[in-house]
């Protein structure tokens, strides 16, 4: 199979819009004809991984490469950087404000679901520079 | 049993989408996004009071086959919008969450 590359520009703190390139790569991947285990896996480490640059990064940009052996997701921002990986990947750490918790989100589970639902993931953060997370999803 | 046949057995209101999609079977109730993200079961009826757009996305990408806002929990103009256009069945009660999921689980002939 030929590789396919998709790119998506995601605005800060605009929740309309977030999900809708993990919505359109879903779409695109079901469309390809992968199977619907690889599918969701995709849709939940990328749905995250969007939510986050939305909330957290001030937006960002995320570049998606298929092969015949997998997806890879590269998901880049230029906020505020993570001080402390290791503590941002707890399960229930969360540093949302109250005006997104109300709209159901701060649980503090989204990088560990982006770490259960990908094969491989790196987390790279330089405080004041910004975050770029990479998802790796076999296909077989 | 599909979202609509649910809503007639229950007497839920159909707020957006078709509710001709099959529901699988299995019932989750959660209103925190990313914990619904993880463990909502695909094909099935997702109980929560979160009437908002990312409901409508989460419902998407975990590819749950209903939503049942509970507790009267009203349906946002642009949540109603997106999930018509992508045809995501929501339906409504004023039911409690779990009186509105023990409710469901008895229609669709769960123990
Ligand atoms: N791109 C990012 N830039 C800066 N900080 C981030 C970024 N992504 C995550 N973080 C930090 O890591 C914490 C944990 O992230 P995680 O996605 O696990 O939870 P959350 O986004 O707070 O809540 P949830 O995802 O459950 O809705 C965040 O609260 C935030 O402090
Ligand atoms: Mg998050």
């Amino acid at each position: 199979m030929k590789g396919l590359h998709y790119h998506y520009q995601v605005p800060g703190d605009d929740f309309t819009r977030a999900g809708e390139a993990s919505g359109a790569i879903k779409a695109a991947l079901k469309k390809l004809g992968f199977s619907p285990q690889v599918v969701r896996k995709v849709a939940i480490a990328m749905y995250e991984g969007e939510i986050n640059l939305v909330i957290h990064g001030g937006g960002g940009e995320i570049d998606v490469d298929i092969d015949g052996e997998k997806v890879t997701m590269v998901l880049a921002d230029h906020g505020p950087g993570i001080p402390d990986i290791q503590k941002a990947m707890e399960e229930g750490w969360s540093t949302a404000p109250d005006n997104v918790r109300s709209l159901g989100f701060g649980a503090g589970m989204g990088l560990p679901n982006m770490k259960k639902y990908s094969d491989e993931m790196t987390v790279e953060s330089v405080v004041g520079e910004g975050t770029t997370v990479t998802m790796v999803v076999k296909l077989v | 049993m599909t979202g609509k046949e649910l809503a007639a057995a229950c007497g839920f209101t159909l707020a957006c989408g078709s509710g001709e999609r099959e529901i699988g079977g299995e019932i989750y109730c959660c209103d925190l996004l990313s914990i619904v993200m993880g463990r909502a079961p695909a094909d099935g009826l997702w109980v929560t009071v979160m009437g908002n757009l990312n409901s409508i996305a989460v419902a998407v990408l975990t590819d749950s086959a209903c939503i049942l806002l509970a507790e009267g929990m009203g349906l946002d103009e642009d949540a109603k919008a997106r999930g018509d256009q992508q045809d995501v069945t929501v339906l409504k009660t004023p039911l409690p969450v779990y009186e509105a999921a023990r409710a469901a689980a008895k229609a669709l002939g769960l123990p």
